[in-house]
């Protein structure tokens, strides 16, 4: 297992694996997609309460999950590199960085696109979207930081410090529904207790979680390769691939 | 398949919410390609520039 580990954390050995798992990961992905849509908008009946209107759930809780999920990783892989100087952990770091903004400007766009028709209005300072927005602000100084400072491992660690800081926020988002009164619904799925959703509702949900997940790890995936390419573009391994592209 | 599109009055909301989603999915998909299509090339060419020159140092010691 350690081994293992230690050949992983080679860039050079995760680049040709990341190579071989990337087609995997896109075509279950488009699978998982696929079946989510095809149940969440064709198959899936209209909310008694919401109409149709709630099917925006089928992109928003997968998208605002993964917000969560993604800067988990990226503060454990900024945690990792800091205490053991690992340079894939500083690729995944980095990586992950556009990655999870991309989710958190999917989750708030959509549930402004659902808020106006249920609760009339396309924001309000509520606790859940006031600390989902700082979630965006976080992933954008991290990604500032990354592109402000020249050099690559300079720069990984002070991001790393920025995003560890912010972990603070995650539980913030998580339990704001509970810990204020707020516009925003209470969870019906992560939580203790069988879900409070119907099969009908809950089967399109998870096959998007997946699906979603599928995609992060994806594009995570490409984003790493070209970090990986970028970090050791004086290397002789790197030098060589150029010679022979593949 | 008419009402399919309408989403029972929701049409703008909902197929903008899925339409945006779309975009960004692809967006970080294509992002990445090009980023690597971009470093090899650039990288190639720098190679090249230094081999030339190493061969014309070689020329004319």
């Amino acid at each position: 297992m350690w081994a293992f580990l230690q050949k992983l954390s080679s860039p050079k050995y995760f680049y040709t694996l990341a190579e071989t798992l990337i087609p995997w990961l896109g075509w279950s992905c488009l699978l998982f997609m696929l079946a989510g849509l095809y149940y969440g908008l064709i198959v899936a009946p209209p909310d008694y309460q919401q109409g149709d209107s709630y099917r925006i759930m089928f992109i928003h809780v997968p998208a605002a999950w993964m917000s969560m999920l993604v800067y988990m990783v990226m503060a454990l892989a900024g945690g990792i590199s800091l205490i053991w100087r690992m340079k894939l952990a500083e690729v995944i770091a980095a990586s992950s960085a556009p990655l999870g903004a991309s989710f958190t400007v999917l989750a708030l766009v959509t549930g402004a696109l659902w808020g106006k028709p249920m609760w009339g209005t396309w924001w309000v300072w509520d606790a859940r979207l006031t600390s989902e927005l700082i979630l965006l602000f976080l992933y954008l100084g991290v990604i500032a930081l990354n592109s402000a400072i020249d050099d690559k491992r300079t720069a990984s660690r002070a991001s790393a410090v920025l995003a560890l800081v912010g972990v603070v926020n995650i539980p913030i988002i998580h339990y704001s529904v509970t810990w204020w009164n707020t516009l925003h619904q209470g969870a019906t799925v992560t939580k203790l207790g069988a879900p409070s959703i119907h099969l009908s509702m809950l089967i399109p949900l998870l096959l998007m979680a997946i699906a979603f997940k599928l995609y992060y790890g994806l594009t995570l995936l490409m984003q790493a390769r070209c970090e990986i390419l970028e970090r050791e573009r004086n290397t002789h391994w790197v030098l060589e691939l150029v010679d022979n592209p593949r | 398949m008419y009402e399919f599109f309408q989403m029972g009055g929701y049409a703008f909301y909902v197929w903008t919410s899925y339409g945006l989603a779309l975009i960004i999915l692809l967006a970080n998909l294509i992002i990445p390609l090009n980023r690597k299509r971009t470093l090899l090339r650039n990288l190639a060419r720098k190679l090249k520039l230094r081999r030339q020159q190493h061969d014309h140092t070689d020329e004319n010691p």
